[in-house]
Order: structure tokens, then C-alpha cells, then sequence
């Protein structure tokens, strides 16, 4: 046995047999991490806490709920009004779904800003692509629970949309409702997915750390880490940073479930479902917005269907569209536009989405969704054509100590280390 | 820079590290406990925690079971002679001594949790046929604990006397039990 690698004993004998803790060190402590990562890269840890979070309040949360149609929407009032501490569990768990967004979505901006979903780490991003779709199934059969009118009108529109397809469309709906509309069967299937996916996406987690594990993190500048001058450990500095993150996080997180609970909710969902009256004016939840926009775009029901999921499909086959050599938008002025171009247009198009789909709403919808189409198929393959990109610096640490006024200082510091 | 390893300096971090780990901990069971406190019994579950009986119909002899708090509880009408050998059991013979005084509020009606102490089944005894054990009482068929017509353990596992719910008279013949 080689010399012990812990100061506990137990741990070492452990360690012998098990070697748990040596993989912890070496992927959770010493885990080398380039030293100049922003603020952006709190985001992934951030969304894993978010979906422990999301975890332990559902599991809490599914020992007061009851999934039958008679009973779940007063089974969630009692989660509200009698059981201990349920209106802040469930408060947690409906504003969770939202943050759970907000993270994702920044987190994936953040990729797309910084080239990160190029070699080599293509099968990383296309497994938060799929994380990302799997989290949408999941909160759109919880939005479903509480059986009140968004619930159920927001379970017929989207079940709805396999009814687009040729052919078979129409058996596929019936088969996914369990009947001839949404009803009982179809809740108690949604409950029981929707307990499943989390566990399913912890799974694509693990896969997706394994992947970001193999090459580490990409970085602002986008270039490799080129030696161990290039990276800091993992602990203590990213996992300081990332606490700080989380207590920002955290904050604002406790803000909105204390102050402003119901704001990114609907008030019709308060509402008993009622199969024979549809609301008026009905919307997904705002995180669907830019994909309701795109569907709504298309004067044809399946094509609608097709670009809506073709939004997402297009993210899987992002790192062969963009082929420039250049992660970072620092060093590619003219991508740098475009991807302020592509935000600028998923933020209308979740604004357009959340519009009657009447009048002028119509005719800029199509818009939008043109040109999010544009961007991924047209400009993104194109731009390394015309492009000059920027000098890219040596290594990691080159403008780091060029940048410092006095770089022989520097180097006296960390040779004294 | 040059202080960096002054006493007073590593006096203050450790007070900090310390102070963020205190923090932190309160912080996190403060979390935990609303996930913990969820699974005790909720508001409504609380309200159904009192149940009103009226023995108006209850004849001598007789006995009837009802619902409280979800568990049976057993109300016995006592013949003369079961109040008369309930209240002659002297109390050395007895693992949990008790007298009946001690157990009725108004010596003809016995008001039980009919629970066994022993681990949780409900004893025979209600019943004109059931067994009623050597003690003429009620009996425990899973393990074989037999009580008197005081409820008090006699024979067999269970450790302690079969218990008394908190209850009052609101007339001489309603009862409102919890």
C-alpha cells in the first residue's frame, strides 16, 4: 500500500477499499480550474443546487399531495393552509421552477457567449441540451398537479401538439391522456413522471459533470489551459466563489418566495379545473414563452410543432453549425454582435409569446422566429468566412501578468509559494 | 501585507471562520426543520381531535366502540359485579398498580383507549362473545395480554394498564372524549 494519502485512519482504510475520497480530492478539492473564470461560471453549481432544492421540497411535497382529480386541487389549498410549514414548502418548490430557469437559461447563454459548447466538449453541451428538455417535461407535468384551470388547459394545449402529426397523431394523444380527453388516468401518469424525471436528470447531471470533468472548464478567454500556471485548485477558491453565488442566489430566491410568491404564477390556476370552460386569455408558464411565440408563428399546425421543437433541435447540432476555431466572443467582434442580437430576440420572443396572438403580435412573432432560425443556420455557419478575429493571447496567464504594472513581482510571489 | 501573521490577525479569522460556520449551521436547520415539521399532524388533522358520545342507549352489560383521533376507544357500561371485582383487586398483585377509583370518573361507565400497551393491536372483549381472558376484562389475541374490568394489565406482555383518554362528562350520559 502506498503511503497514506488522509491523516484519519478510517479514511484511509476506506479510502484502501473504497477509493471514495481519493475521488472526491482529486475531482472536488484539487480539481485544477482555471484561474480567471467570472461570475458566469456560478451558474452550473448554482443549478445543481437548485435542482437538490427542487428534489427535497418535491419529495416533502408529495407526502401531502393527492393525485386524483377529485382531490389534488384541495389537497394543494391543505398543503397551503394545514400542513406545517406547506405554504412555504410549496412556495419553494413553484418559485423553484422559475429560478430553475433563470439559472439554465443564463448558464446556457453563458456557453453560447464563450464558445463552450466547441471541441472538445460537444457531447457536454449536447447533454445539457438534453437536461434542458428534461427539465421542461418535468415542469410542465408540475404545473399540472394542482389540477386548477392553467393546469388543465395548459395540459390539453401541449398534449395537443402530437396530435400534429400525420397519421398516427390522434392515437398518440389518446394514448398519452389514457382517454378521450385530460382526465384522471391523465393526472395520475403526470404525477408519476414528474416524481421519475428529476432522478432521471440527476442521472444526466452526473454525465454531464463527468464530460466538464475530462477537459475542465472552459474560460472567459476561451483558449486552453496551457500548464499548471493556468489554474488554481477547486477548493478553497471556486468553492468560496461559488458559496458567495449562492448566498446571492439564495437571497433573492428567499425574496420571492417571501414577498412576491405568486408573480411568476398565473391567478387562474387558483381556479378548481373546469374541463368545460377554457380561460380566456391562456399562457404557458413564462419559461415556455419564446417556444409558445415560435409555435404560434407558424400559420400550420405541424410546422408550428416542428420549429417549436426544432428551437431546441437546432441547439443539439450548435457545436458543427459554428466552425470557427474561436471559443470566445471577446476575441470575435462580429459574433459578439450577433449573440447580443440572438438575446435581444429570445427576449422578444418570450415577450411576443406572452401577447394575444392577433394584430401586429403575428407579424413580429414571425419575425423573431426567422431570424432565431437565421442566426443558428445561416449566420453562425457563415461568420468564419467573413470574420477576422482578434490576436489570442499565449496562455491563460499571459495578459494577466502583462496587465499587472509590475510583472516581476509577480513572479516573485509565486516562487515564494 | 505585512501584519499577515500577527496573533491578533489569526485571533480575528478564526472568530470569522467560526462565526460563518455558527451561521451557516442555524441556517441550514432552519431549512431542515419546516422539512422535518411537515410530516407531524397537520392543522385539520389537529381540529378532528375530539369526539362527543352519547351513552343515553347503552345498557348495562354493554359495551360500544368509537372513533378518536383514528384509534378505537372502548366504552364499557359495567355490571355491579364487575365494578364490585374491579374495585376488591387489591393493588399488590398488580404490574402496574392502579386503583379503579383512579381510572373511572363516574364508576359505571369505563372509558378505555382500546389500544393493547403491548405493541399496538386491539383487544377482544367488546363483544357479548369475544374472549374476554382469565380476568373476565378484555383480552389481546395477538400476544396474549389479559386486563380485568378496569382495563389494568393482569396477564401476559403488555406493561402498563390499558390507557384512560382524556375525557369529561358533559351530562350525566354524553361524553366528550379528547
Amino acid at each position: 500500500m502506498s503511503k497514506p494519502k488522509f491523516k484519519n485512519p478510517v479514511v484511509n482504510w476506506i479510502d484502501y477499499r473504497l477509493p471514495i475520497f481519493t475521488f472526491m480530492n482529486h475531482e472536488l478539492n484539487e480539481y485544477p480550474t482555471p484561474k480567471n473564470l467570472n461570475y458566469f461560471w456560478n451558474f452550473g453549481s448554482l443549478a445543481g443546487i437548485t435542482l437538490v432544492i427542487m428534489i427535497v421540497t418535491g419529495i416533502v411535497l408529495s407526502m401531502n399531495y393527492t393525485a386524483h382529480i377529485d382531490y389534488a386541487f384541495d389537497s394543494v389549498e391543505r398543503i397551503m393552509r394545514d400542513v406545517n410549514h406547506g405554504w412555504l414548502l410549496r412556495y419553494i418548490h413553484m418559485n423553484g421552477a422559475s429560478f430553475f430557469f433563470i439559472v439554465v437559461y443564463i448558464h446556457i447563454f453563458r456557453g453560447l457567449y464563450y464558445g463552450s459548447y466547441k471541441a472538445p466538449r460537444e457531447i457536454l453541451w449536447i447533454l445539457g441540451v438534453l437536461i434542458l428538455l428534461l427539465m421542461m417535461a418535468t415542469a410542465f407535468m408540475g404545473y399540472v398537479l394542482p389540477w386548477g384551470q392553467m393546469s388543465f388547459w395548459g395540459a390539453t394545449v401541449i398534449t395537443n401538439l402530437f396530435s400534429a402529426i400525420p397519421l398516427v397523431g390522434e392515437s398518440i394523444v389518446t394514448w398519452l391522456w389514457g382517454g378521450f380527453s385530460v382526465d384522471n388516468p391523465t393526472l395520475n401518469r403526470f404525477f408519476s413522471l414528474h416524481f421519475v424525471l428529476p432522478f432521471v436528470i440527476v442521472g444526466v447531471v452526473i454525465l454531464h459533470l463527468v464530460a466538464l470533468h475530462r477537459f475542465g472548464s472552459n474560460n472567459p478567454i476561451g483558449i486552453d489551459v496551457k500548464g499548471k500556471q493556468d489554474t488554481i485548485p477547486f477548493h478553497p477558491y471556486y468553492t468560496i466563489k461559488d458559496l458567495f453565488g449562492l448566498s446571492v442566489f439564495a437571497t433573492i430566491f428567499a425574496a420571492a418566495v417571501f414577498f412576491f410568491p405568486n408573480f411568476m404564477g398565473h391567478p387562474d390556476n387558483y381556479i378548481p379545473a373546469n374541463p368545460m370552460v377554457t380561460p380566456a386569455h391562456i399562457v404557458p408558464e413564462w419559461y415556455f414563452l419564446p417556444f409558445y411565440a415560435i409555435l404560434r408563428a407558424i400559420p400550420d399546425k405541424l410546422g408550428g410543432v416542428l420549429f417549436m421543437f426544432g428551437a431546441i433541435m437546432v441547439l443539439f447540432v450548435l457545436p458543427w453549425l459554428d466552425r470557427s476555431s474561436v471559443r470566445s466572443s471577446q476575441f470575435r467582434p462580429l459574433y459578439k454582435l450577433f449573440f447580443w442580437f440572438l438575446v435581444i430576440d429570445c427576449i422578444a420572443l418570450g415577450y411576443l409569446g406572452a401577447m394575444p396572438a392577433e394584430g401586429i403580435y403575428v407579424v413580429l412573432s414571425r419575425l423573431a422566429t426567422a431570424y432565431y432560425f437565421f442566426h443558428f443556420l445561416i449566420i453562425l455557419p457563415l461568420l468564419p468566412k467573413i470574420e477576422s478575429t482578434r490576436p489570442l493571447p499565449v496562455s491563460i496567464s499571459t495578459p494577466i501578468i502583462t496587465a499587472s504594472s509590475n510583472a516581476s513581482t509577480v513572479m516573485a510571489m509565486r516562487e515564494k509559494k | 501585507m505585512t501584519n499577515k501573521n500577527t496573533p491578533d490577525d489569526k485571533n480575528k479569522r478564526d472568530f470569522l471562520q467560526v462565526s460563518t460556520y455558527a451561521l451557516g449551521a442555524v441556517g441550514a436547520a432552519s431549512f431542515v426543520w419546516p422539512l422535518i415539521n411537515q410530516m407531524n399532524p397537520a392543522a385539520d388533522t389537529l381540529a378532528l381531535a375530539s369526539t362527543e358520545v352519547d351513552l343515553e342507549q347503552l345498557e348495562e352489560g354493554q359495551a360500544i366502540t368509537v372513533t378518536w383521533r383514528g384509534k378505537p376507544v372502548f366504552i364499557r357500561h359495567r355490571t355491579k359485579e364487575e365494578i364490585a371485582s374491579a374495585k376488591d383487586q387489591l393493588l399488590d398483585g398488580l404490574r402496574d398498580p392502579q386503583t379503579d377509583e383512579e381510572r373511572v370518573q363516574n364508576e359505571k361507565y369505563i372509558v378505555l383507549v382500546g389500544v393493547c400497551t403491548h405493541l399496538g393491536c386491539v383487544p377482544l372483549g367488546q363483544k357479548s362473545g369475544d374472549v374476554k381472558g382469565e380476568y373476565g376484562g378484555w383480552f389481546c389475541p395477538c400476544h396474549g395480554s389479559h386486563y380485568d374490568h378496569s382495563g389494568r394489565i393482569r396477564k401476559g406482555p403488555a406493561p402498563t394498564n390499558l390507557e384512560i383518554p382524556q375525557y369529561s362528562f358533559l351530562s350525566d350520559t354524553l361524553i366528550k372524549i379528547g
